[in-house]
């Protein structure tokens, strides 16, 4: 019995954006193509104990989902208005639903990210929304991923599908006039994703680990659907090259272990090599763009065997390069962090100086974690110490207070 | 002229199907009434808050937003385009509409429509 449980489950995380994509554009509806899968996975369970498990398990749910949705038409006819009249008449035309149905799946979900990346949904509901339905994941499993109460997310998804079907969302891929902006978005949203799974401090980090891992499900789909995009290779190797550090950035006793302090041997080789390869392929392209170059910056890191041997020059010329394009704090920040590095300690402590002359950057904890961090390579301890301890003061992220807690002991 | 009223009420998800169709039945009065006057232009529902997406161009580039333009306790939950003699007989008009669903509160804003003529004439 455990058996058939996994195996429903391994379908579900594996098959459920396909089917519910192929779902929701038949019955234009995202409450009952869900519903329509529940039922069609709690079947599953139930008749897959008693007759075991068929050679094709996505195509029988497919069918038994399909079938739900004709008997929902069914019964939603006899008390709903016009507009449903006619989607329950499209439904009932069998033949139709069958050739609907088995037309090839891949346009279907990527219709379904654009509709679920939509602008004209909140962030908050576009990440919700992306996980719930074309990952493999429970609603809650979101919410204790994202630390929200589980109705609360619940509510935030409903409210979204109410959306998309009341202002009429479209379900389809964006013309190509606005698909270079729609496509940027989508890509935003995995890598909101991404980074939710990696930089946060505290939850349940074997769901924290899950979210990266389904990011980077959800960028490797959206690759596969849109292959010739480099900045969406570039996203993919971007979080491959992340999540290959993943058993190295933190120790045993949860403390943050900086790149240079990590066991490079315990970097897994294999994620290394394909986003190397990614990112190689996506500059052949020659349409460079922000995600190629946090990328390419990525992999001069994975290269380099030791913290030693890193070629700072050229992650200090990438980051100038994106500087360019998005001159936020933390880009200009990492790039006077690479001059320093490949330059000079000075020339990078007087660029992080220019940054902060102006005085924004004041409450920013990292502009004096970075500028400790120079201090202290510099051996102006006393320096180092007052930026660690005003960088303390700033940050409420556990991971970071003790890394900043650390450095204060070594220095003290 | 023709006044456009906004019908600004709080949204209770919770009305239930016969609550609706009491306000429903109290528009359809409203409207009726004013089609047998002759001014009658308009009149539509919208659909909740929650459906609402804003659309802004901020230096040249379109930004938009989930939600009204506006997060605040009342919504703009409908519209009546009266076409009345003056200002008095169009509040006299909104003092009728409904703009309470199910006992929670709401108001009317009245608004001349600009006509194209005036546009026009001013561009003259």
């Amino acid at each position: 019995m455990h058996d058939h449980h996994a195996t429903v489950e391994a379908v579900f995380r594996a098959e459920s954006g396909r089917i519910i994509a192929g779902l929701i554009r038949v019955s234009r509806s995202f409450d009952l193509a869900e519903e329509a899968m529940q039922d069609a996975f709690a079947a599953a369970i139930v008749s897959w104990r008693a007759d075991g498990i068929p050679d094709n398990p996505a195509a029988w749910i497919t069918s038994a989902a399909r079938r739900k949705l004709i008997d929902y038409a069914r019964r939603e006819h006899t008390r709903r208005n016009n507009e449903d009249q006619l989607l329950y008449e499209s439904l009932c035309r069998n033949s139709a639903i069958d050739e609907e149905m088995s037309r090839p799946f891949a346009d279907d979900r990527l219709s379904l990210i654009f509709t679920c990346c939509h602008p004209a949904i909140n962030m908050e509901a576009q990440v919700a929304l992306t996980l719930r339905t074309l990952g493999g994941l429970t609603t809650s499993e979101i919410a204790r991923a994202f630390l929200l109460p589980e109705p609360t997310l619940a509510q935030r998804l409903v409210r979204a599908q109410r959306k998309i079907q009341k202002a009429r969302i479209p379900y389809q891929v964006p013309n190509a006039g606005s698909l270079p902006e729609r496509l940027s978005a989508v890509q935003a949203v995995l890598y909101l994703i991404f980074n939710e799974g990696y930089s946060a401090s505290s939850g349940d980090s074997l769901l924290r680990r899950e979210l990266c891992a389904e990011a980077i499900r959800l960028a490797r789909t959206l690759l596969e659907l849109m292959p010739e995009n480099p900045e969406s290779m570039a996203l993919l190797a971007l979080m491959l090259l992340h999540d290959s550090r993943r058993d190295t950035r933190s120790s045993a006793d949860g403390q943050l272990v900086p790149l240079e302090e990590q066991d490079r041997s315990l970097w897994h080789q294999g994620q290394i090599a394909e986003g190397i390869h990614l990112v190689e392929r996506a500059l052949g392209r020659r349409s460079v763009g922000p995600y190629q170059l946090q990328a390419a910056i990525a992999a001069v890191h994975a290269e380099a065997r030791t913290a030693g041997d890193t070629d700072w020059k050229q992650i200090a010329a990438l980051y100038s390069l994106l500087k360019a394009g998005q001159p936020s704090a933390i880009v200009c920040l990492n790039h006077a962090v690479a001059v320093a590095m490949s330059e000079s300690l000075e020339r990078g402590l007087a660029l992080i100086d220019d940054l902060g002359a102006s005085g924004q950057l004041d409450s920013y904890h990292l502009y004096h974690a970075a500028r400790a961090d120079l201090f202290r390579r510099m051996g102006r301890n006393r320096e180092a110490l007052e930026s660690y301890r005003r960088g303390l003061t700033l940050t409420n992220n556990t991971v970071e207070l003790r890394y900043l807690r650390r450095r204060i002991s070594e220095l003290g | 002229m023709r006044y456009m009223m906004l019908i600004y009420s709080q949204e209770n998800e919770a009305a239930t199907p016969e609550e609706m169709g009491v306000v429903a039945a109290n528009h359809k009065a409203v409207m009726d009434e004013a089609r047998d006057h002759g001014v009658f232009r308009a009149a539509d529902p919208l659909e909740a808050s929650i459906t609402a997406t804003t659309v802004r161009i901020e230096s040249g580039k379109v930004l938009v937003t989930d939600g009204p333009f506006a997060e605040t306790k009342e919504q703009l939950a409908g519209y009546y385009i009266l076409d009345c003699e003056d200002l008095d007989e169009a509040l006299a008009w909104a003092a009728r509409i409904p703009t309470a669903c199910a006992g929670a509160t709401g108001c009317i804003e009245v608004r001349p429509i600009r006509e194209f003529r005036e546009l026009s004439s001013v561009n003259a």
